[in-house]
């Protein structure tokens, strides 16, 4: 079997903020082309988790392997290269730089990638043709972000990471903000671009309704300790 | 993209951001005008009087006569009286003497008593001379010779009718003998703009029926009568001078301090300027260092602008940092914002400059007899604007170090 696209072996982070706050993962691998849906109340420790496995922050001890590669060995700037290289990232909601077009706001993360960048070809093309796949309307790679509704703005949001084809997608709730119809479809098009390119997808999400469309649903408590000092 | 990125981001705050660079175009436009005006002062001030050598008057201060003889700027404490001004005429280092005398005025123009010899010898801006745009130099003895600016601001064509008045300022006038407009001179951009001239014996004139500084009641001494009198003046207010030989002004200078019939003073001209500057050169450098602090606090203005804007920006930073932004890029980016703000604010300050001498160019030059030229910015207003640029980007650091720590430890997560 080729490289699991995210392998986090030992991990242990001690946030070292007001309140005293740990996780500790022990094993938890996606393999390419595999979809997985976490599954945790909020609170639950899924953002320092994410935030460990883009690299923002850095684990105390163990390892965050991404598509092979070690990320707690690399230095700050080569981390936040590869983030960009390596992982499209979408947010709950507000996605978008309010003050760029859709096209800016999607050709963004190929702007610190270079080789993503390559991959994407012509960069303008990729995103109209992504944008019109998502069921954008014509002419909206012009439009500022703000002026389309919240489930466009999250479509754009798909389509800046997918754009140039990173092998991991990282989705923090993305259809909270989405009503029960717009949630089904925002899936649809976002696994059907997914399995064009055998992109791999950790989603996280307190919704467990969501499960049946994932190859594999994990729940917080299960892969990760997590240990809250009551001050 | 990042640089459009920074611009979009302005644009989305266009009124604060607005308000900022118009603080900094303000504050530019300050200190860019004091300092035309401190040079235009200068030079002005130094083109006033050439080719004369000594200037006399009563005993006062060097600078105080400058002012007074040459400036029209303050009064004579006292006068030189006929016979000594005639004495030193007649010393042999003396090549040319003008007599002024001073005291009256017409509206708010000095009237200034004094001879042919000056229109001959007062020279300005490098040894010009002065020139008779309209009508010609005094004839009769109740003609007078007006400024440009005299002319341009009553509206006074050759042939008009002029009346003086008693002093400075004054509602006493010398109704009796009114004057003509012989002739109108040429613009100078010197204080003789603004002065009135008429004949010493002129002056003598109108002060026939007066006596005190009061005009004797019920005696009015036709024109005609005062015509064929004796007008020899009794004083005058300073001597313009020139010598034979350079080598012999301070010679001279040192005869006429140490004359022993009366205390009088002869000064250099261009080292009672130096004198002056002297003294103006303190509050210059206070204006300027004022003008500046304004300069530095439309800066801070800018600096606390971009602090209050950092949090409701901080998801604004953590997209950024989720597509792969260094936290050393959004460090550049805030200050290359700052950098763009001082440096619009600059310009703008600059263009501010130009409308502001465009406008005030007249003005200042009526009212005060300062020519602003209105010239290609130097290379010390490109340095100033340059130094605002710079200046930006050092006060912004201060915000972007936070910005730059905050984004570290936001990373791409905003707890909002």
């Amino acid at each position: 079997m080729a490289d699991p696209v995210l392998q986090i072996c030992d991990l242990a982070y001690q946030w070292s903020g007001r309140s005293a706050f740990s996780v500790a993962v022990a094993d938890l691998t996606i393999a390419k082309g595999e979809s997985v849906l976490l599954l945790g109340e909020s609170g639950s420790g899924k953002s320092t988790l994410l935030s460990l496995i883009c690299g923002t922050i850095l684990p105390d001890t163990g390892t965050v392997s991404i598509a092979g590669t070690n990320i707690s060995a690399m230095g700050g700037g080569a981390r936040d290269r590869f983030r960009a290289e390596q992982i499209g990232v979408i947010f709950q909601q507000f996605n978008l730089l309010p003050f760029g077009s859709v096209a800016d706001n999607i050709l963004l993360p190929l702007r610190f990638a270079p080789k993503r960048r390559k991959r994407a070809g012509d960069a303008a093309d990729a995103a109209t043709n992504l944008c019109s796949a998502l069921g954008l309307p014509a002419g909206t790679m012009d439009a500022k972000a703000t002026a389309l509704s919240v489930g466009q703005q999250q479509r754009v949001a798909v389509a800046r990471a997918l754009i140039g084809h990173p092998p991991l997608i990282i989705a923090d709730e993305p259809t909270s903000a989405l009503d029960a119809d717009s949630q089904a479809a925002f899936l649809d098009l976002l696994f059907a671009q997914m399995a064009s390119h055998d992109t791999s997808l950790l989603m996280v999400s307190h919704d467990p309704r969501l499960g049946e469309r994932f190859d594999r649903v994990i729940r917080m408590e299960d892969v990760a300790q997590i240990e809250r000092a009551t001050a | 993209m990042i640089l459009r990125l920074s611009i979009a981001s302005l644009f989305a705050r266009a009124l604060t951001v607005g308000m900022t660079i118009l603080a900094i175009a303000l504050s530019v436009a300050l200190f860019l005008g004091v300092e035309k005006v401190r040079t235009g002062a200068k030079a002005s001030f130094a083109d006033t009087i050439s080719g004369t050598d000594l200037i006399v008057g009563a005993r006062s201060g060097s600078v105080q006569l400058l002012l007074y003889s040459v400036f029209r700027i303050g009064n004579a404490t006292n006068n030189v009286t006929w016979e000594s001004y005639q004495d030193i005429a007649a010393r042999p280092e003396v090549d040319w003497i003008v007599p002024i005398s001073l005291g009256d005025s017409h509206r708010q123009f000095r009237v200034m008593g004094t001879t042919q010899a000056f229109f001959d010898h007062y020279k300005y801006r490098q040894g010009r001379s002065l020139a008779v745009a309209d009508g010609a130099i005094m004839d009769d003895l109740f003609d007078t010779v007006i400024g440009a600016d005299v002319a341009a601001t009553l509206g006074y064509t050759v042939g008009d009718p002029i009346i003086v008045a008693h002093g400075l300022a004054s509602f006493t006038e010398h109704k009796d003998q009114p004057f003509r407009v012989s002739g109108i001179l040429g613009k100078t951009g010197t204080p003789v703009d603004r002065t009135v001239i008429v004949s010493m014996e002129a002056i003598e004139a109108i002060h026939v029926d007066w006596q005190n500084g009061a005009q004797i009641p019920g005696q009015s001494t036709p024109a005609d009568v005062i015509r064929d009198m004796e007008l020899t003046p009794v004083a005058i207010t300073a001597a313009l001078i020139g010598v034979q030989s350079p080598l012999q002004t301070f010679a001279l200078q040192r005869a006429i301090n140490n004359y022993p019939e009366e205390p009088l003073l002869a000064i250099l001209p261009g080292v009672a300027l130096q004198e002056l500057w002297g003294i103006v050169g303190i509050a210059e450098t206070a204006l300027l260092a004022v003008s500046a602090m304004v300069v530095v606090t439309a800066l801070i203005g800018m600096m606390a602008t971009i602090f209050s804007s950092l949090n409701e920006r901080r998801r604004e930073m953590a997209i950024f940092r989720a597509m792969g932004a260094r936290p050393l890029t959004i460090l550049t980016m805030l200050i290359l914002e700052a950098m763009l703000m001082a440096a619009i604010g600059a310009l703008l300050g600059l263009a501010l400059l130009y409308i502001g001498l465009m406008v005030a160019q007249p003005i200042l030059d009526t009212t005060f007899g300062l020519w602003l030229p209105i010239e290609a910015p130097t290379l010390r207003e490109v340095w100033v604007i340059l130094a605002v640029v710079a200046a930006g980007a050092i006060v912004s650091m201060i915000p972007a170090i936070r910005a730059y720590r905050m984004s570290v430890a936001d990373g791409m997560m905003v707890k909002t």
